[in-house]
């Protein structure tokens, strides 16, 4: 029997290479996957609302903004890398959109793509000080952007919020398209062209190599410096749409906006099946990752769990995430199937 | 007869697609060097992870002293006398050698308090290493030691284990000629005293040194085990590859054509003292000389992986300002660097990525890659090198050592350079692959590359250059033609007379 099974792998390795279809990629990112599937029964069988369409688009509505920023954070985790800014940086460019656009009264347009460029512009900062500062970690740059962004944002709005945008700003995290919301299909598109970025450019590849081994990657030619930088651009900028999404679903921009927002991205990522060691990971487990977060919370929310107690479900839920990867991982070096 | 210190029964392996080992018999004696042969991916360090609880059998016995054991974890393995010595070392380099030798297990002054007998630990230590007539202090830190010494401090360690079986896995393919002989009067040492040892390598001329007897491994079976005076070189060989290599040299003459590289007094910090040389096309440049003469540096600073302070590089007569690898490879260079794990692949990724890595841009079409192209160039150059198992999905750290070498220089062909540097090209590549590799030095001679090659084994450097530089110091101490050079003439010029 073995024997017939070894035979046709040594004979048909041509089959094997061609075929589309990596059986432990796949199921690497299935365990999320088959997480989310499995909380989903549950919260099924003990909630009548939990599967109804206006419950499901209200997840979709509530995944968006975590979404958003997750995928920006993967970048930065598969480079072996984190972003703890992300949440000051999305306040603070809400703070200058609102400012900008209705204190200023800038057209909506201008305003919106300075908030963006500002964010970007945060990350591309930490880009640089971890790679012309040689900043030991980028845990440390991130960390003293992070307040930075977040005492400007006080500064600026001299700590209270700001409302009153008019709707063409709201649109992203305040429309509808039928039932389904537009940010989700934001989300949707977003994590299209990441993936399409991450699997099908050379940078993203770069990426990958970065996260694996940088000095390998940097003896092939890989600008590693460029790279690092680009991956905290778009974490910066990714971070922003996302505090666009809030204002619309928040109609204000509040300097104390995005907090604790990091550590729900670095969980997706996480739960998502990337690792911290870098190299590892994928936008659908992120995706798969945030829903998971959102689910959770929604479906506590139905059972009528306190928000206290939620928060120490969901960091159960990433403990157990984590481990449910780390068996998977051990039974792939195992080398059994 | 004696019974062997080791038995193993019907040892079965298998990973996902191949089988590594497939039913392996073998005894070790003690008191013996037992080496194990086999061509790259025959399943040497299969085995030996296997004896050492690194992997599990599928199937099989291990029998110690008469009596079968499990193997289920490294400690196992060590409270049953196993002791290994991996090729990538196992010290942690903060620490001293006392430290390492006894980590883990520190002698204590006040044991309920875990006090540990700094003064103790310290003269065991200096006795072991005594014994082995190692000249080491043991207050050192690791990370300040050369590679044969670490080596000395790992069997060392073995020694204060109470170890009866060390197993060494390619020990030498990094040492100088020097530690080697180190090594090897260590090894017969350990012998004397009676211990059992295991020695896998691919240098066959190091073989016929030590070995009392050789196994064979041939995809996962064994082939033979013949015993001291039952075997010649040629006979090994034959029975590793399955057929009598011809020439190991396989040398061809191309006819030199135009200056492609010509380096202009570099000097840098990493010990680079004003080196000036010029290649050619159709010319293989050996550069010869003793570990830690700066043969790597003067490749890294070419490549722009080192910063130069000063100096000039030329290619094809035009100068240029190479910065980064980055640059070099944009300037038609290419650079196999030694150490394939740390600076030649990403582990977790797959070959056909690892292949690609540094050519990528080639497969670009309207900013986005073309994924075909990219895998069918990948598996084409793992077919002309022979990667075996021949599956670029596959991830470069399933795959052996010798193969993971060859997907390194698969890496650099698929950038279409036309100067490439070779650093130590066939470290810890069977008699058959290397004679591979050989092959295609001569195809890109043809092709009119030219190619440096770093190497520290001097038949490699007289059966392949057609010119030779000597370093020493960071300096070129020696030039040869490949009519003149002798071992003696580079010999003498890499210990510094010119
Ligand atoms: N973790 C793993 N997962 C999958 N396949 C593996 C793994 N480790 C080894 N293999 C495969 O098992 C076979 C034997 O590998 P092994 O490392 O034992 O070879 P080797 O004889 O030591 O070769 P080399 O001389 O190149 O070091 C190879 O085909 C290799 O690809
Ligand atoms: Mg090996």
């Amino acid at each position: 029997m073995l024997k017939t099974v070894s035979e046709k792998a040594v004979k048909e390795p041509d089959i094997q290479a061609e075929g589309k279809i990596n059986w432990k990629d796949l199921l690497y990112s299935l365990g999320a996957l088959l997480g989310l599937i499995l909380l989903s029964a549950v919260l099924t069988v003990l909630s009548p609302d939990f599967l109804t369409l206006n419950n499901l688009m209200n997840i979709a509505r509530q995944s968006a903004i975590n979404s958003l920023i997750s995928v920006g954070m993967l970048l930065t985790i598969l480079t072996a890398g984190i972003d703890l800014s992300v949440g000051s940086v999305l306040a603070l460019s809400t703070v200058v959109m609102a400012i900008l656009i209705i204190k200023l009264h800038v057209s909506p347009f201008i305003g919106v793509l300075a908030g963006l460029c500002l964010g970007a512009f945060l990350g591309f900062m930490n880009g640089i000080l971890l790679t012309k500062l040689h900043l030991p970690h980028p845990f440390i740059s991130t960390l003293g952007t992070m307040n930075i962004a977040r005492g400007l944002a006080l500064i600026v709005t001299g700590a209270t919020p700001i409302s009153g945008f008019p709707f063409s700003v709201q649109f992203l995290g305040a429309a509808f398209w039928g039932p389904i919301p537009v940010s989700f299909m934001l989300v949707l598109v977003v994590f299209i062209i990441f993936h399409l970025f991450l699997t099908r450019t050379t940078t993203g590849r770069y990426i990958y190599a970065v996260g694996g081994n940088p000095e390998a990657a940097r003896l092939s030619g890989v600008p590693v410096e460029r790279v690092l930088v680009i991956v905290y651009t778009l974490s910066g900028f990714m971070a922003a749409v996302a505090g666009l999404v809030l204002i619309g679903r928040v109609n204000a921009a509040y300097p104390l906006a995005g907090l604790g927002y990091e550590l729900d991205a670095i969980a997706a990522v996480i739960i998502g099946g990337a690792s911290f060691f870098g190299g590892v990971g994928t936008v659908w487990g992120t995706l798969v990752g945030a829903l998971i977060m959102a689910v959770l919370r929604n479906g506590l929310n139905l059972l009528g769990v306190s928000a206290d107690l939620q928060t120490v479900a969901i960091g159960a839920v990433i403990i157990g995430a984590v481990y449910i990867d780390v068996l998977r991982q051990r039974a792939i070096n195992k080398g059994r199937r | 007869m004696r019974e062997p210190f080791l038995k193993l029964r019907g040892i079965c392996k298998r990973f996902p697609g191949v089988v590594a080992l497939d039913n392996v018999d073998l005894d070790v004696y003690s008191g013996e060097i037992h080496v194990l042969l086999g061509e790259n991916g025959a399943g040497k360090s299969t085995l030996i992870k296997i004896l050492t609880g690194a992997y599990q059998k599928d199937a099989g016995e291990i029998i110690i002293d008469g009596k079968e054991v499990q193997i289920r974890t490294p400690r196992e393995a060590l409270q049953l006398g196993i002791s290994c010595i991996y090729q990538e070392l196992n010290l942690i380099p903060h620490l001293s050698v006392a430290e390492n030798i006894f980590l883990g297990r520190e002698p204590k002054l006040l044991p309920a308090l875990g006090i540990i007998d700094l003064k103790d630990r310290y003269k065991r230590s200096a006795a072991l290493l005594k014994e082995l007539g190692c000249a080491v202090s043991p207050g050192v830190k690791v990370k300040d030691l050369g590679l044969g010494k670490q080596q000395m401090v790992e069997i060392a360690k073995a020694l204060s284990l109470n170890a009866r079986l060390v197993i060494m896995d390619e020990p030498t393919s990094s040492l100088s000629e020097k530690e080697v002989e180190e090594l090897f009067r260590v090894v017969r040492q350990l012998k004397e005293k009676g211990i059992a040892i295991i020695f896998v390598s691919h240098k066959l001329e190091e073989i016929r040194q030590i070995a009392d007897r050789v196994t064979v491994l041939r995809d996962g079976r064994k082939v033979a085990t013949l015993a001291r005076g039952e075997f010649d070189i040629e006979e090994l060989i034959k029975l590793m590859v399955g057929r009598t290599l011809k020439e190991k040299f396989p040398k061809i003459n191309v006819r030199r054509g135009r200056e492609a590289l010509r380096v202009e007094d570099i000097w840098t910090d990493t010990g680079l003292k004003g080196v000036s040389f010029s290649a050619y096309e159709g010319e293989v440049l050996g550069i010869a000389g003793l570990v830690g003469a700066g043969r790597t540096e003067l490749a890294r600073a070419i490549f722009g992986a080192d910063p130069l302070r000063k100096g000039n590089i030329f290619i094809y007569g035009q100068r240029v300002d190479i910065k980064c690898p980055e640059d070099a490879i944009r300037a038609g260079l290419a650079f196999l660097t030694e150490d394939r794990k740390t600076q030649g692949l990403i582990l977790g990724e797959s070959v056909a990525f690892n292949i690609t890595l540094a050519g990528i841009k080639q497969f670009r079409r309207w900013g986005f890659l073309d994924i075909r192209r990219q895998f069918e160039t990948a598996e084409q150059l793992a077919r002309d090198l022979k990667v075996k198992p021949l599956d670029i999905r596959r991830k470069a750290r399933e795959l052996s050592g010798g193969n993971q070498q060859k997907v390194v220089l698969a890496k650099w062909l698929c950038t279409r350079a036309k100067i490439f540097i070779f650093d130590e090209p066939t470290r810890g590549i069977d008699v058959g692959a290397k004679v591979e590799v050989y092959n295609l030095i001569n195809q890109l001679l043809q092709n009119g590359a030219a190619v440096i090659m770093i190497s520290s084994e001097l038949p490699e450097i007289l059966g392949m250059s057609d010119r030779i530089l000597v370093m020493s110091e960071g300096r070129i101490t020696g030039e040869f033609l490949r009519e003149e050079a002798t071992q003696e003439k580079i010999m003498k010029a890499a210990t510094g007379g010119y």
